[in-house]
């Protein structure tokens, strides 16, 4: 076939037109961000961009219905995607091209890529234990959403009743108060002059608390346990919402026939709810170990020197040692390896859930 | 599902309640507090510890002009982003909801990223690019990071709110004569509408409230959560709980009213 025939063939295609011209622009425009082009290339990269841009315009405007309409989601999708390229595809690279590089001097703010795979030893030889400490604590704190979330999902997924709507958004309402002052309101309420102290102290918990290891020497602000704790309360809610979400598909008369058929409460509920109720589980976790892990609030509110998790070492160097090769190799590594927890764990589970 | 007609039961059934119910409760502790707090009278603008009852932090708000400042920024930021995020983001969603085409999988997989990446990685990869382009980190790079984590979120929300709708209304007034654009403004625009507030309010929150990004991205711009972060070892005004709680009884009042409205929609077309 000749090329003349197969662009004959495309133009009954107007949807190839369209998926490759946005894949195309987003390709080029993130290699210009990352300057991967340049100078008259860049120039050309950035005139085919405008000239798909106006290619879909054309077609808008003086093509057929039918090949409009097969154009019109690219069309929708390329303004928000082509934004997505540059400002988070593009970043992706250059933080991977900046922990490969080397800082000429301790003082240097430009660094010279050189394939320098040291900034990646040394995130990991410097720097386990606070990788450790992330995985930990975003872990163990998934755990406690899950415990604190679902019975309350359940509770109002099953018996909320015409509430149900009210009781979400009770949910919601907290998070529209910042993050941070929410974290230092717990920095203050578990202090030694705080609240909690207050109450353990009356209830005499004080001894049981300490061999849990939730309080040390008669502290809880400034401990792991804290740490942990801080992180369960921050991400609760996406573990809440997308349990409470698979519960409320869950055809109640399923659980009916169980028990018709002599199912007893706890079987009906680990044979059918339980079951139904995983994506919610899945989508929930990932939304909260996932920012668990890379958070450092938490840890810099309500920890100690010895409880900094990875996202603090990683602040740490870009932000006040501005070591940003180091940093970046450190983001990277991060990045990777919930990437491949990711997969395995939607190998699983699958991801239908969490869009 | 029928109710639990043992003792046991009956019994099992109360103790999930009161642990939901304590769950509930844990959730507000936080926002019990820092409205509590905002009526302190604090030793030396480090409210952290209770003192003694007073109104005049809320009788003089932005008594706190550093902070007035940051705020005023951040109010500056979240409403540009806003809107800009909303009008991509709803563009994609449409897009996603509305045709079937080649290639949505991999779209939609790719929208996902950014709201599984996070948000350290976020924010330090995007300072990279700024730092490759020798850009001056400040207010156009922060805007242009929260659009981009706003982006995916308006899509989704959008995309979830506008999956049920019914597109051959849109068939429908075109076949009684009405125009391609015409059919979007008087039929397709009103019925997704309320879909986009919510997506738009939720992602104003998101901006007002980030603090890891934009702590990348900011270079010497001070923004609200940067200005409480930057000053923590020194003071904590009780003008930030002042703040915190105003901008907490207008988000429940706006999200009242946008649930109210969706239901008088939602009566209306039953109707």
């Amino acid at each position: 076939m000749t090329a003349v025939a197969r662009l004959g063939r495309l133009r009954e295609r107007p949807e190839l037109i369209g998926l490759g011209a946005l894949l195309l622009a987003g390709a080029l425009l993130a290699a210009v961000g990352t300057r991967v082009l340049t100078g008259p290339f860049a120039i050309i990269a950035l005139a085919s961009v405008l000239a798909s841009v106006v290619a879909l315009v054309l077609v808008a405007v003086s093509g057929t219905p039918e090949a409009r309409r097969k154009i019109a989601p690219y069309g929708l999708l390329k303004p928000g995607m082509l934004w997505l390229a540059l400002f988070y595809l593009a970043p992706l690279f250059t933080l991977l091209r900046l922990s490969l590089s080397t800082l000429p001097s301790r003082f240097a703010i430009e660094a010279d890529f050189d394939w320098n795979f040291g900034n990646y030893v040394d995130a990991f030889t410097d720097f386990g234990p606070q990788f450790q400490r992330a995985f930990l604590y975003a872990g163990i704190a998934t755990v406690l959403t899950i415990a604190i979330g679902y019975p309350l999902a359940y509770v109002i997924a099953f018996r909320g009743g015409r509430y149900r709507t009210l009781l979400l958004g009770l949910v919601v309402i907290p998070f529209f108060t910042s993050f941070l002052i929410r974290t230092i309101a717990w920095r203050s309420l578990l202090s030694d002059n705080g609240i909690i102290i207050g109450a353990v102290d009356w209830f005499r918990l004080g001894g049981l608390l300490e061999t849990m290891q939730i309080m040390d020497d008669g502290r809880l602000i400034n401990t792991p346990a804290a740490v942990i704790f801080g992180l369960t309360y921050n991400f609760l809610p996406f573990m809440i919402l997308p349990i409470y979400v698979s519960l409320e598909k869950v055809d109640v008369s399923l659980v009916d026939a169980a028990k018709d058929l002599y199912s007893t409460s706890t079987a009906a509920f680990t044979k059918i709810v339980l079951p139904l109720s995983l994506p919610g589980i899945f989508a929930g976790t990932l939304l909260t170990f996932i920012p668990a892990a890379g958070d450092f609030v938490n840890a810099a509110y309500l920890g100690n020197p010895n409880t900094t998790m990875i996202g603090n070492s990683i602040q740490d160097q870009f932000l006040v040692q501005n070591n940003v090769p180091l940093a970046s190799a450190m983001s990277f590594v991060l990045m990777a390896i919930i990437t491949v927890f990711v997969v395995i764990y939607s190998r699983f589970f699958g991801t239908e859930e969490l869009a | 599902m029928s109710a639990p007609t043992s003792t046991r039961g009956r019994i099992a059934r109360l103790a999930l309640n009161a642990y939901a119910a304590i769950g509930l409760f844990y959730l507000f502790i936080p926002i019990i507090w820092i409205v509590a707090f905002s009526f302190n009278e604090p030793r030396g603008g480090y409210n952290v510890e209770w003192q003694r009852f007073t109104f005049a932090n809320w009788a003089d708000p932005f008594g706190d002009a550093a902070l007035t400042d940051a705020f005023v920024e951040s109010l500056k930021i979240a409403a540009i982003s806003t809107v800009v995020a909303t009008l991509l983001g709803s563009l994609i969603a449409i897009a996603l909801a509305r045709y079937r085409f080649r290639g949505s999988e991999g779209l939609n997989f790719f929208l996902v990223l950014p709201l599984t990446t996070p948000e350290i990685v976020l924010g330090s990869s995007l300072a990279t690019l700024f730092l490759d382009w020798d850009v001056t980190r400040g207010f156009t790079t922060v805007v242009i990071a929260h659009i981009m984590f706003q982006v995916s979120f308006v899509a989704l929300t959008v995309r979830a709110r506008v999956r049920g709708f019914d597109w051959t209304l849109e068939q429908a007034a075109q076949d009684l004569g009405a125009s391609p654009l015409r059919t979007f403004w008087k039929v397709t625009f009103p019925l997704i509408l309320p879909g986009i507030l919510a997506a738009a309010l939720l992602s104003f929150a998101l901006s007002l409230d980030d603090f890891i990004i934009t702590l990348f991205n900011a270079g010497s711009l001070v923004t609200f959560p940067l200005y409480i972060n930057g000053s923590f070892r020194v003071r904590f005004p009780p003008e930030v709980n002042v703040l915190a709680s105003v901008i907490l009884v207008v988000s429940v009042a706006l999200m009242l009213t946008g649930t109210l409205w969706g239901a008088r929609g939602r009566r209306k077309s039953a109707a």
